[in-house]
């Protein structure tokens, strides 16, 4: 099957796959976990154990009223050593559940596999698995399959598509647990009425799609379309346009156009949910970067430690000097290598020394390369002047607040402005002057 | 294990481009212009490139040294306005110091004033090139024909004013009378082709300004491929129309200012009294540039339509 549409914009990145082939190794269970109450879009958990409990594998450990949210599961027995704060990089302090893990593994009496009859059954069971947007947004996922009333999904879309430099995860995820993926699409198929399923894949990784187009060759309602590898591929916008021709339109969600984007690993999970009940506490992460020795793809337990997930890749081969959580182009990097691993985490980058520094900023050339390279076809040069000079109605105007901030405008830029980092600001100064 | 880590908004990796690259492909795209001038007006030429663009770079280094700002001259643009600047002077002996007060005028006025690279609103090398026309009107059209023994002699446009024909192929090849740089098209065309395959330019200005010029001199009567050829056009259209900062960013006004610039140079040449219209075109186009970019902006992805900001 052939690319629908191409989005214009976008940038050619460096692939650094350097862990395409790398089999993923589980790494075992660490002496402390640290599980934070937030791994997701939306309203923090709150903790539902204390200091001294003891606990099993597959506890709900943390959960919430609000509607977007999604319950916090501990995938290790032990012993709750104390309700700890995270500074975490948007500036929240998010409470954390540390867990002196016993290593015994036992089941918690509420694992046993999910009975569902229905489309709302469905919907509640993949609320309790914990289940969030495992590209890397972390949206709930079951807000993102619960279309309002009467409106029929059109098409569901599976995100393989990986289009962050050094990343495998989920390229790993299609060929390891390839039999997972599809038949994660069949159950969402059936209980959300949905009949058209497109796989994108970026045509860098000819192996997933084999593998996956195999596999689906049993269904006639399962297509696997190979995408141009081009930078942000896989942002959700891009990625429906891509495949279905569809734009959705500005301030509005997949829904909107009858849709959802599902990432693979996503899919995969719920597979192996529906029939385990098991609910999301581990991960499938890639390892890399330049001060990392072997440049790899483990699965840890939510909640370990950024340190002790290298080390047990194979540790430092240089002082690093920049730690990441997901790719180079929208990552983000950590304070410290105390961090622990979240859900939706998909990489952990840890960079050396010349990695890590970021040209210095020089005048603006108004070559208009971001102009051409923002998917979005906004205009962030003019952006970045805007919110050092705090013009709200003109960020307005221009459309700030529809930037994806996949980071392409930095990217190419040759005066090496942080366009990102003023359009952050400025989408701050917008939602600031909303809100008085 | 305590380490200091870097703490940065994304993206954490770059694209090798650079604000001196690309002012260094510039210059590598004017060397064949560059060569060409140098053999038709043999050492006279050198003198004059190498005078302007040093003084060029020498006005940037002391005003950014008077006024205590951060040295910029490592971003090559200043040798880029020097080599166009000289590029643009007749190539006689008065020319030596008109570069100098030429470089002055481009550097320290239209340039470092406003704010140093990025904000000026004229082309530097177009606004002191008209400068110095209006200034010193005789020196500046000062023509030599090309060759060995030099002799005193008008511009083909300047002839065509007063009925004399010269051949295209005399035009392509360079063998004309006309500034330094501006006489060889062949040479232009060759660095055109440079800043095209390293993705400097892209072809919208360029290419529509030539259109328009084609589709104006049909119109009227006259040879396009003469207008074409003949004067700045080839100098101005490829290298100082597409000037980032003084140019549009958006491809649908990357489009009218081209259209405006072929409008305005005919205008002159056919309707004026000056003989040659580019330089006037391009800097009446730079006031127009603000304008054009605020009625031009893209309609975002699934947004609606604009309202001219």
């Amino acid at each position: 099957m052939k690319q629908y549409k191409y989005f214009k914009g976008g940038v050619k990145v460096p692939h650094y796959k350097n862990t395409e082939n790398a089999e993923t190794t589980v790494m075992p269970i660490p002496d402390l976990v640290e599980i934070p109450m937030l791994h997701h879009i939306g309203a923090p958990c709150e903790p539902l154990v204390k200091p001294g409990d003891e606990i099993l594998v597959g506890q709900k450990i943390g959960d919430s009223d609000k509607y977007i949210s999604a319950p916090v599961h501990t995938g290790v027995s032990g012993k709750v050593k104390k309700i700890n704060s995270i500074l975490f990089p948007n500036g929240m302090n998010i409470k954390s559940i540390l867990i002196e893990t016993d290593k015994k593994q036992v089941l918690h009496p509420s694992i046993k596999p999910p009975v569902i009859n229905s489309k709302k059954d469905f919907i509640k069971a993949i609320r309790e698995s914990g289940l969030v947007g495992l590209g890397g947004a972390g949206f709930p996922t079951h807000v993102k399959l619960n279309p309002p009333e009467g409106s029929k999904i059109e098409y569901l879309l599976i995100n393989g598509a990986e289009c962050e430099p050094y990343i495998t995860s989920d390229y790993r995820e299609s060929i390891e647990n390839s039999w997972n993926v599809i038949s994660g699409i069949n159950i969402i198929m059936e209980y959300l009425d949905i009949d058209k399923v497109i796989i994108g894949i970026e045509d860098n990784k000819p192996k997933a799609v084999e593998v996956l187009t195999g596999i689906a060759k049993t269904s006639d309602k399962i297509d696997i379309m190979p995408l141009k590898s081009k930078y942000p591929q896989g942002a959700e916008k891009m990625l429906i346009y891509s495949l279905t021709g569809k734009v959705v339109p500005a301030g509005k969600l997949p829904l909107d156009v009858n849709v959802i984007v599902m990432n693979v690993a996503s899919v995969a999970f719920i597979a192996s949910y529906i029939k385990t009940g098991m609910p999301l506490t581990k991960k499938r992460i890639t390892i890399d970067g330049g001060a990392i020795k072997t440049p790899s793809n483990i699965e840890v337990f939510v909640g370990t430690y950024i340190k002790e997930a290298i080390t047990f890749a194979g540790g430092f081969k240089e002082v690093p000097k920049k730690i990441l959580m997901g790719g180079p182009m929208m990552g983000v990097s950590q304070f410290n290598l105390d961090s622990p691993i979240l859900k939706q985490n998909n990489a952990i980058l840890a960079f050396n020394e010349k990695q890590s520094k970021m040209p210095e900023q020089t005048a603006c050339i108004k070559c208009g390369r971001c102009v051409r390279a923002c998917p979005m076809n906004l205009m962030p040069a003019l952006f970045d002047v805007f919110s050092q000079y705090g013009a709200v109605k003109k960020l307005v105007r221009f459309d700030v607040l529809s930037c994806i901030e996949c980071g392409s405008c930095s990217f190419v830029c040759p005066a090496n402005r942080y366009l990102v980092q003023s359009i952050r600001n400025g989408k701050l100064l917008v939602k600031a002057k909303e809100s008085k | 294990m305590e380490h200091n880590l870097y703490v940065n908004s994304s993206p954490h990796i770059k694209d090798v481009a650079k604000t001196s690259n690309i002012m260094f492909d510039v210059i590598i795209a004017l060397i064949p212009a560059t060569i060409i001038s140098i053999y038709l007006y043999s050492y006279m030429a050198a003198i004059i490139i190498g005078v302007t663009v040093l003084s060029s770079v020498l006005f940037e280094t002391l005003y950014n040294l008077l006024t205590k700002q951060k040295q910029t001259v490592g971003d090559f643009s200043a040798v880029v306005t020097g080599l166009l600047l000289a590029l643009n002077l007749p190539p006689a002996a008065s020319s030596i110091w008109l570069g100098v007060v030429g470089s002055l005028v481009a550097i320290i006025i239209v340039k470092m004033i406003f704010g140093g690279l990025g904000q000026n609103i004229f082309n530097p090398a177009i606004a002191a090139r008209v400068f110095l026309t209006v200034a010193f009107s005789s020196q500046m059209t000062t023509w030599l024909s090309p060759g060995a023994d030099a002799i005193s002699t008008a511009t083909p446009l300047a002839l065509a004013n007063n009925g004399v024909v010269t051949s295209n192929l005399d035009l392509f090849l360079g063998n004309i009378p006309g500034c330094i740089g501006e006489t060889s098209a062949l040479a232009l065309l060759l660095g055109f082709g440079w800043l095209l395959i390293r993705r400097i330019i892209t072809l919208d200005i360029t290419v529509t300004y030539l259109l328009t010029v084609v589709i104006f001199s049909f119109i009227i009567g006259a040879d396009p491929l003469f207008h074409v050829l003949s004067g700045g056009l080839l100098l101005g259209a490829i290298f100082m129309a597409t000037d980032y900062t003084t140019s549009p960013m958006t491809r649908k006004g990357k489009i009218i200012y081209g259209v405006g610039l072929g409008v305005i140079t005919m205008g002159i040449r056919v309707y004026g009294n000056l003989p040659e219209g580019v330089s006037f075109a391009i800097l009446f186009m730079n006031i127009l540039v603000p304008m054009i970019n605020r009625t031009t902006l893209p309609k975002s992805f699934g947004g609606v339509k604009k309202k001219n900001a």
